[in-house]
Order: C-alpha cells, then sequence, then structure tokens
C-alpha cells in the first residue's frame, strides 16, 4: 500500500554532517522528492514537526531480537537483525522469513550466519542467503577462532560483495570470562579476560581484511588498543569500519559493583580509560556506527548470580538519547550523530536510507533532542527491560516515526 | 550463663550499632571495628566449646537452614554445630538431593526456604554474587558459607581468631604489622580474598604468591603485595597460609603437574625455614598432603594451627549466628532494622 503524499513542514533537517537547517520535506511514493524549500501540495498529509529536529529514522546494525514497540520508541525504522536466533539465520528460507517479520511497519534487515550454525568451521550458503534478503554477513556473537575459516570466508564474500560484521574478542582468551580483568573482576571474583583479547582478534582480522579485500566490520570495538588498530588501518585505506553501543561509551567495569545482571555485556564492560577511549574514537571518526544491540531478556537470563546470567541488554529506547549525550558534551555535532545511528549503517548494509536526499526512502524521524524523560526498568516499550540505564535520566525523544512515508509511530 | 549482649561493653557502638547488618554476605561489607566485634564475641564461644557441656538455649525454636548448593563437608559440620550448640533447629539442604537438580532456579529455591519461615538462612553456591542474590529476595539473616570465587566471610574470621589465639593476643586486639602469606590458587579462592579484605582491614602486612596463571588481575589494588617466587614471599613472614589447589586446575591448564607445582609452591620444612622462625602455617583444608604442604609441616605440634582453625570456625560461626539472630530474638538495643547488605 502506497501512503498518501507527506510533507512535513516547519522541522530543521538534519542533512548529512552540518548543523540542522531549517526546512520541510516532501514525500511520495515512499520515497523522499523533495527537500529545503518546499510547500505542501494539494492532497498532501501535512504534519507539523513544530520546529524539532526532521532526521533520518535510526538504522539499528545488530539487534538480537525484532521488538517492534521499543523499535518505534527509540526512533529506529530499520534494524539489522543478528543471525543468533532460534533456529540461526544460516538457511536462505530462515533469511527470507526474516526479512519479512517486520512488515508493514519496520524494516528487517537479516545478517547472515557466517557458518553453518554459528559453530566457526563450515561456510553457510551465503550466495542464496544473500539472494533472500540477507544485507550483510555476521559470525554473530562469538568469533571465529580458526583463521583460516576467516580467510576463506572473507574471500567469498569480498566476491559476494558482503559486509563480514565481525565479533571481536579471542576466545581463546576469553574462554568463559563474564568481565574485564581488573581490580572490579578481581574484587568480585568472577572469571574475567584481559581487554587486550579485544585488540588481538582485532589485529587478526585487519590482516586478513587486507589479504582478501573484504570490508570488515567490527561491531563493537570498545577497546583503547583495538581502536587504535583500526585508526591505523583506515588510514593505511583498508575497508574497515567499527560500530560500538551506548553502554561501552557511558558505563565501566565499575558498575559491575553489587554483580547487576543488568550490566552483563558482550564484550564486557572496560575499566574507564577505554570507556574514554571509546570517546575520542567517536570524536574522531574511528568509530563509524552507534547500535543499540538490543537484547531483551526477562528475568528467567538475568535474575541470576551473574556469571549465570545471559549477556546482553534492552537499548533499542534509549539508543538515540544516549548518543545525543555526546553531541551535548561536545565530542560531535548532531549531523554527525545520524551519521553514525543511520547513514553510516545504512551504508554498511546498501539500503537507500538513512540520509534525508531525494530519492530515498522515506524513512523519518520527528526528534525532540532536548525533551528529557526518565528512563524506568518497568515501563519499557521493549520485550524486557534490562537496561544498565534504568532511573537515568536522560534527553531526546522521538515524537513522530514514519516508514516509507507513513506514520508508524 | 553468656551474656547476650557484648561482654566487651565501651569498646564498640552501643547495641545493634556495634554490628547493623542484617546478613553477613562479605568481610567487604563489614568496618575494621565490626570484625573485631564478631572475634571478641567468638571468645565465649570458643571457651563454651572446650567444656564438657557445650550447649545453651540462647536459639531454642530458632530455625536454621543451611542451604548448600556445593559440596562441603567440614563448612557444613562446622555450622551445623554452631547452630545446635546455640539450641537451634538445624536442618541440612544438599543441592544433590535438592529440586535444585531438577531445574529450579535459584530464586525459586530463596522463596521456597524464605516461605518455611527459617530464622536464618547459611548458603553456598558455586557463583559469585549467588548468597547476596538470595539475600535481597529472603526476609531472614543471610549468612555466606562461601560464594563462587568471591567471599568466604566466616573463614577469614575463623583465620583471624586462630592468629589471635596463636599468638596469645588479647581480646580486642588487631593483627597489626602481622606478616601473612597467603600461597597457592589466590584466583579461584574466595578464601583468599575474604582473607585479604579481613587481615588488610585488621593492619596486617599481607604477600599473595601464585603462579601467574592463578594471580588475579590488579590484585595489589586490594592492599597486598603479589609474589611468583615462593622463597621471596617467605621471607620474614610470620603466618604461611597454604591455599589448596583444586585437582582439575593441577593437571596442564594451569599447572603442568602437581609435582611441578610442589616444585615451586609446596610448604616443605625447607622452605618453611626462609619464614621467621617462630611461624605459624595454616590451611583451610582439605588439603593436598605432598602437593602444596608436607605432612611433616602439616602435622608440626607447635607451628600448625590448621586443626586450631578448625576449633575456631565453630566459634566463630556460633557468634555469627548468635549476633545476626538478635533482632529476632528481641534481644535489648538490637531491635532497629539494621542496615541490609
Amino acid at each position: 500500500m502506497i501512503a498518501q503524499p507527506l510533507t512535513i513542514t516547519g522541522g530543521k533537517l538534519v542533512l548529512g554532517s552540518g548543523e540542522p537547517v531549517s526546512g520541510a520535506l516532501r514525500c511520495e511514493g515512499g520515497r523522499i522528492v523533495a527537500l529545503g524549500d518546499v510547500t505542501p501540495q494539494d492532497g498532501d498529509e501535512v504534519f507539523d514537526a513544530g520546529g524539532k529536529l526532521v532526521a533520518p529514522g535510526l538504522v539499528d546494525l545488530g539487534v538480537f531480537a525484532v521488538d517492534k514497540p521499543a523499535f518505534h520508541f527509540g526512533g529506529i525504522t530499520r534494524a539489522a537483525l543478528m543471525p543468533d536466533q532460534g533456529p540461526v539465520l544460516d538457511h536462505p528460507a530462515r533469511v527470507r522469513f526474516a526479512a519479512q517479520s517486520g512488515k508493514p511497519d519496520m524494516w528487517v534487515h537479516p545478517l547472515a550466519a557466517a557458518t553453518r550454525g554459528l559453530e566457526g568451521s563450515e561456510l553457510a550458503e551465503l550466495a542464496l542467503m544473500r539472494d533472500a534478503g540477507a544485507k550483510a554477513v555476521a559470525t554473530g556473537r562469538g568469533w571465529i577462532a580458526d583463521s583460516g575459516v576467516m580467510l576463506r570466508l572473507l574471500r567469498y564474500c569480498a566476491m559476494l560483495g558482503l559486509v563480514v560484521v565481525t565479533h571481536a574478542e579471542d576466545a581463546g582468551i576469553t574462554g568463559s570470562a563474564v568481565a574485564t580483568a581488573g581490580d572490579v573482576a578481581t574484587r568480585l571474583g568472577l572469571p574475567s579476560a584481559p581487554a587486550e583479547a579485544e585488540a588481538l582478534a582485532v589485529a587478526r582480522d585487519i590482516a586478513l581484511a587486507e589479504l582478501s579485500g573484504a570490508h570488515v566490520h567490527f561491531r563493537q570495538v570498545t577497546t583503547a588498543r583495538a581502536l587504535d588498530l583500526v585508526r591505523a588501518a583506515k588510514a593505511r585505506g583498508l575497508r574497515v569500519t567499527a560500530g560500538v553501543t551506548p553502554a561501552h561509551f557511558m558505563l565501566s567495569d565499575l558498575e559491575l559493583v553489587g554483580f547487576r545482571t543488568f550490566c552483563r555485556l558482550s564484550p564486557p564492560l572496560r575499566q574507564d580509560a577505554d570507556r574514554k577511549a571509546v570517546i575520542a574514537a567517536i570524536g574522531d571518526g574511528t568509530i563509524d556506527v552507534i547500535s543499540s544491540g538490543h537484547d531483551p531478556r526477562g528475568p528467567e537470563d538475568k535474575r541470576l548470580p551473574f556469571a549465570d546470567a545471559e549477556p546482553g541488554m534492552a537499548g533499542a529506547e534509549t539508543l538515540l538519547p544516549l548518543t545525543l549525550t555526546l553531541v551535548r558534551d561536545g565530542v560531535i555535532g548532531m549531523g554527525r550523530a545520524f551519521e553514525l545511528l543511520a547513514t553510516n549503517p545504512a551504508k554498511l548494509l546498501g539500503v537507500e536510507a538513512g540520509r534525508l536526499e531525494t530519492g530515498a526512502k522515506a524513512d523519518i524521524a520527528v526528534v525532540d533532542s532536548v525533551r528529557p524523560w526518565i528512563v524506568n526498568s518497568d515501563k519499557m516499550a521493549a520485550a524486557a527491560g534490562n537496561t544498565p540505564f534504568d532511573r537515568r535520566p536522560v534527553e531526546g525523544r522521538v515524537t513522530a516515526l514514519f516508514k516509507g512515508g507513513k506514520q508508524v509511530g | 550463663m553468656q551474656s547476650p549482649t557484648s561482654p566487651q561493653a565501651g569498646r564498640y557502638p552501643a547495641g545493634g550499632l556495634a554490628f547493623p547488618h542484617r546478613d553477613l554476605t562479605g568481610i567487604g561489607q563489614l568496618a575494621r571495628h565490626e570484625i573485631l566485634y564478631l572475634l571478641d564475641e567468638a571468645e565465649q564461644w570458643v571457651e563454651l566449646n572446650r567444656q564438657p557441656k557445650k550447649k545453651v538455649d540462647l536459639l531454642n525454636g530458632l530455625t536454621i537452614i543451611n542451604a548448600f548448593f556445593e559440596n562441603s563437608t567440614r563448612t557444613l559440620l562446622s555450622f551445623e554445630i554452631a547452630g545446635k550448640r546455640l539450641g537451634a533447629d538445624v536442618v541440612n539442604m544438599h543441592a544433590a538431593t535438592s529440586s535444585v537438580k531438577k531445574g529450579e532456579t535459584l530464586i525459586d529455591t530463596a522463596m521456597t526456604l524464605n516461605a518455611m519461615r527459617a530464622d536464618a538462612i547459611v548458603i553456598r553456591h558455586a557463583s559469585s554474587g549467588a548468597v547476596r542474590l538470595i539475600a535481597e529476595k529472603v526476609d531472614c539473616p543471610v549468612l555466606n558459607a562461601g560464594d563462587g570465587q568471591h567471599e568466604h566471610p566466616t573463614q577469614a574470621l575463623l583465620d583471624a581468631l586462630t592468629m589471635r589465639h596463636a599468638l596469645g593476643l588479647p581480646v580486642g586486639s588487631d593483627l597489626n604489622g602481622l606478616k601473612v602469606t597467603i600461597c597457592g590458587d589466590i584466583l579461584h579462592s574466595r578464601v583468599a580474598r575474604s582473607n585479604i579484605l579481613s587481615l588488610t582491614a585488621l593492619g596486617a602486612d599481607v604477600r599473595v604468591c601464585a603462579p601467574p596463571a592463578l594471580m588475579p588481575a590488579e590484585v595489589e589494588a586490594m592492599g597486598v603485595t603479589p609474589f611468583f617466587d615462593f622463597d621471596a614471599a617467605l621471607k620474614g613472614a610470620n603466618i604461611v597460609m597454604m591455599l589448596r589447589l583444586q585437582q582439575e586446575r593441577m593437571s596442564g591448564q594451569f599447572i603442568p603437574s602437581p609435582r611441578e607445582y610442589r616444585h615451586l609452591y609446596g610448604l616443605t620444612p625447607e622452605r618453611l625455614a626462609k619464614a621467621e622462625p617462630d611461624a605459624f602455617v595454616m590451611h583451610p583444608g582439605p588439603m593436598n598432603r605432598g602437593i602444596e604442604i608436607d605432612s611433616t609441616v602439616a602435622d608440626h605440634p607447635t607451628c600448625s594451627l590448621i586443626t586450631r582453625q578448625v576449633e575456631m570456625g565453630v566459634a566463630i560461626r556460633m557468634a555469627c549466628l548468635e549476633v545476626l539472630t538478635r533482632r529476632a530474638r528481641g534481644v535489648a538495643g538490637w531491635e532497629a532494622e539494621g542496615v541490609a547488605a
């Protein structure tokens, strides 16, 4: 069903990396057809943005569940679904099904499992999954330990033109660790692994990216050393990109005190020096993508002793306001924030979205960037309220959301 | 008849302020004077336990549940004896024979124990933080009998009491200036963590000694000096505390072999000679004789405190149970709601 033509007036348009500019925007046939000094035409539905930001809908690269209420609350119009589902997205039929699962008011872009069952040994049917709708390939929650498998995977994906989204932790070092080695883990008696496990994995995969010519996207880079490696690889012109979730620039491992399982994440929260390095890397462009890692988990997975709890947090609702803290703190500008949240992930997925320009899909979020609210894990839209940001006052809320020019939230 | 109020009146805050905690989840929650308070309270039970008739009726009518989700012999027995000598009804729940094996969650088990109206629950669990998690869900005092690699507070208390007795220190005194070397699997040891917290709080100079694979990261942040070389760690030590090395860690993953471990870290009489001449030896048990400790050292009539530790364990656990149940028993001055955890 094609939506009625829509004109959004009186907003501040977020265009590219610059500061937002006042203007209007017209959509027809599900796409943006005009921007800037635009007046509504006869028969248009008119939406007055009332001076708020008119931004591209967020493109969330790497979620673990399709959780529409949370995505709509958070201004997310497209979510790239991790292959770690039950069953694993390692078969074309499952990919095709997942690609339809958001309709009609949400885009779900499945990420194909790199290996069968995500076991890290045999390549999955990547071309068939690509043609069934997979927008990229992912190693899932785990690292592919066998470098030979990883090299063959990257060469194949380079040929297919698929980005490989990897998890960067050397599994031999992390073992069963649930925390970053340091005084907090030592005091709490939690199994821990050195933060260097991440740099080791990143170093190997950068070398293999160079060898294979593939585009490797590290879904989460959370340590100073690994970020240095990514920075250097980019300087050499390699096709390497990096992402992070707000937890790793907002929180450090001190949050684990009291065995708070909502702070059990993968990779684990790092020491404060690494948290600051993540902020610096967002500021200098080393980090390309901020995503939610949305992984709603109920009490059966979280109300357990820390090491027995499952990792992950419900992040979709807090993705935008927590990213806006970086704008408020002067780390990045407003335009850059939406590049990190929408433009860059859309580019990685190869979808015509993530930016406001004529011809792009009309996925639009109207954002009140200073509206204050308090995160409340008991009242979240998400399937579960496992947020480490409970009770935190934040600013920035989506007041309207459009997918393909049709209001969905 | 033992007085339910402190025999050391004046040294500590009055009434319940001397120990304003509902639970004993770890040494980390305690201030120095609270540790000393429990040690001092235990002295009366050391005396009682040396009498032919070792029973009082202070806890008559109270039910104590020992919920052990991990196997234990000596700690379970010690808590059971402690509860019974105070007159309480003591019930033991073994994980091996409980519904935990049937998939019941820890929280459900805790709620079940709570509904049975226990007056105190003693918990051992294989996961760090599990005892605290249960303590948040139940209405009675919870005592940590060991949670994962986190804490084993009564072991640290009994060790401190043992040291005080061995050194002939008077009631009320701390361990200021004492040099204590803890050697073994520091990384996986809750006994080591609780002892580090308690001994540093009491003023001791603590060294920890382990091979790199068994040394926790940034352990010096806890106020101890780490050593890889056991001989260097022993120099000047007044107390040498050996930790048990789990058999499964000796088969190549952490340590090449038991005999190689003994070669570097076994407490032989020759090694012990590198410590102070009158140094004492401790071990929380059970021992791997011939691996971390030689029998001639473990069984030494004067320098080994190992059986004394077991004796002090009962007294410490009596003190903890008696203090933590004061509110429920309506002891004067202890009615106020304590500070949780």
